[in-house]
């Protein structure tokens, strides 16, 4: 389904597509500051942009440290506590995660952060496949209002949101058109 | 490639797996009752919904929250193993409560009708009611009376629709795409839900139907659902794509219909001779439970092109996938 393009009047543009990919360039710095065994790494995206957004870390973090790092999928519908409380079933896709988990550090990688239960799933999702050894949580956009005892690793910027402003991210392999971060106001 | 990736699925130039929708439609049905009714796409919905259900079965965990806190009730009133069971498994594998009624130790036996015993069921809270029953429209008058939702699990002569389901997800993993496909159903059509279903979900998803056997149990009047009627086995085994042979239900044979096995299987039984006019990459299929000797040889049961055992498996994910997505809805 075509999501609503912003209308430029109630929406204000906080990432264009530079300030996006410099703020990936240096979450990916922040990640390979954090854990030197890339080879044990794997950058793990939630449905839909975050999967692309693992896409792109992974590759900034070869062009920095010339060393291939290993993706997934990690699909939470199947994990979410708030079935038949939204407004329409999430459509369910099969996660795809290198295995073992054993011995690995896994990152999970989301577009934006908000009540924190899309990553509460995330964890039991993870956990049903094995146990690795390190969790981490790198999101572009944090905009608060957590409902959860969850606090991202790596931050692409905190921000101060009303609870019923949208932030869009458009990513121009998932949407078609140029990487933007957009916030709607009510 | 990373350790781990399914090797045979397409990729883009950087080596992941595209993960775009392809779903383009919602779940809005809180019961299943046959496929009929279903468009193209929600049985598309289904199948790739089942997609990823499927790969939960290769978890170390296997059993995800998705129906937490729901109550499914598996209402046999017609004996059955192997769908309830697949139910059932399917349930738990979803996190639901389940309880197993069958037809000896219900009500239903001391005088009390159907609708009144859903509706104690009903009055238990139950989110989910899995009915079999022996005569045609049962689910539907359910479905129609309570708020609880209710899957199909096989209703008298009418329709089977977690099996069209399933099948049609085995071809469709088999072979990539349905449509343009030629399916023969070989056997006891006349009988079989599974026939129906399959005949529904197949013509909808674009493939050839043949239906074959004997002109009492295959009459001409199925034409009119868009299928090919043929009596003769031999002319159409070498073009089709997948065979799926029906058991003989010997429970609902009447005589007239079935002169004798013998004469059966002389004719209609897929034997190893009648196997060699099938193409090498044919599915062998079969709902089970397969009579060895009548419908299907041994040798062709356990052989290489026989899909039999895939069908099982597949048939707990498109459970799950029905019951996430009407449990889901309710």
């Amino acid at each position: 389904m075509k999501q609503k393009k912003p209308n430029e009047n109630s929406a204000v543009r906080i990432f264009d597509a530079d300030t996006l990919g410099r703020t990936l360039r240096r979450i990916a710095h922040e990640i390979t500051e954090r854990n030197h065994d890339l080879g044990s790494l794997i950058l793990a995206g939630i449905p839909a942009r975050g999967v692309e957004l693992a896409q792109r870390l992974a590759t900034e973090i070869r062009t920095i440290k010339k060393v291939p790092v290993a993706t997934g999928v990690i699909d939470v519908s199947m994990h979410r506590d708030d079935l038949g409380r939204r407004g329409s079933l999430p459509v369910v896709r099969a996660s795809q995660l290198p295995l073992p988990l054993e011995g690995k550090t896994v990152v999970m990688v989301d577009d934006v952060i908000f009540t924190g239960r899309t990553c509460r799933a995330a964890l039991d999702a993870i956990r049903s496949f094995g146990r690795p050894d390190c969790i981490q949580l790198a999101v572009l956009i944090d905009r608060g209002h957590r409902e959860l005892p969850i606090r991202p690793d790596f931050v692409g910027k905190n921000l101060p949101t009303a609870q019923g402003e949208r932030v869009r991210v458009k990513l121009k392999e998932t949407n078609n058109e140029a990487d933007a971060v957009w916030l709607e106001k009510e | 490639m990373p350790f781990g990736w399914k090797k045979n699925e397409p990729q883009d130039s950087r080596g992941i797996e595209p993960h775009h929708p392809k779903i383009m439609t919602h779940w809005t049905r809180k019961d299943l009752l046959g496929l009929r009714e279903l468009s193209v796409d929600e049985i598309t919905l289904v199948l790739d919904t089942a997609d990823a259900f499927k790969q939960v079965g290769t978890r170390e965990v296997k059993k995800v929250p998705a129906l937490q806190g729901k109550t499914l009730i598996n209402l046999f009133i017609e004996p059955s193993t192997r769908t309830r069971t697949s139910f059932e498994l399917a349930a738990k594998r979803l996190s639901a409560d389940i309880v197993n009624i069958s037809a000896s130790a219900s009500s239903l036996t001391k005088g009390e009708t159907l609708k009144d015993t859903a509706r104690v069921l009903e009055a238990n809270h139950a989110d989910i009611i899995v009915l079999r029953h022996s005569s045609a429209g049962a689910p539907q008058f359910l479905a129609s009376r309570i708020g609880a939702s209710v899957i199909n699990a096989g209703d008298g002569a009418h329709e089977h629709p977690t099996q069209g389901l399933l099948d049609s997800y085995t071809i469709r993993e088999k072979k990539g795409s349905i449509a343009g496909l030629h399916v023969a159903i070989l056997g006891d059509i006349l009988f079989s839900r599974v026939a129906r279903s399959n005949i529904f979900a197949l013509l909808k998803l674009g493939a050839r139907v043949t239906l074959v056997g004997p002109s009492t149990l295959v009459p001409r009047a199925f034409e009119q659902l868009g299928v090919t009627v043929s009596h003769e086995l031999e002319e159409v085994l070498p073009t089709a794509d997948v065979v799926n042979l029906l058991r003989i239900q010997h429970e609902r044979q009447r005589k007239e219909y079935f002169p004798g096995l013998g004469e059966y299987i002389r004719l209609f039984g897929l034997t190893k001779e009648r196997a060699k006019l099938l193409k090498p990459d044919c599915l062998i299929m079969h709902p089970g439970p397969i009579n060895r000797g009548v419908e299907i040889d041994s040798e062709l049961a356990d052989g290489e092109r026989s899909v039999i055992l895939d069908q099982v498996t597949n048939g707990l994910a498109v459970r799950m996938a029905v019951l996430y997505l009407c449990g889901g809805v309710n």
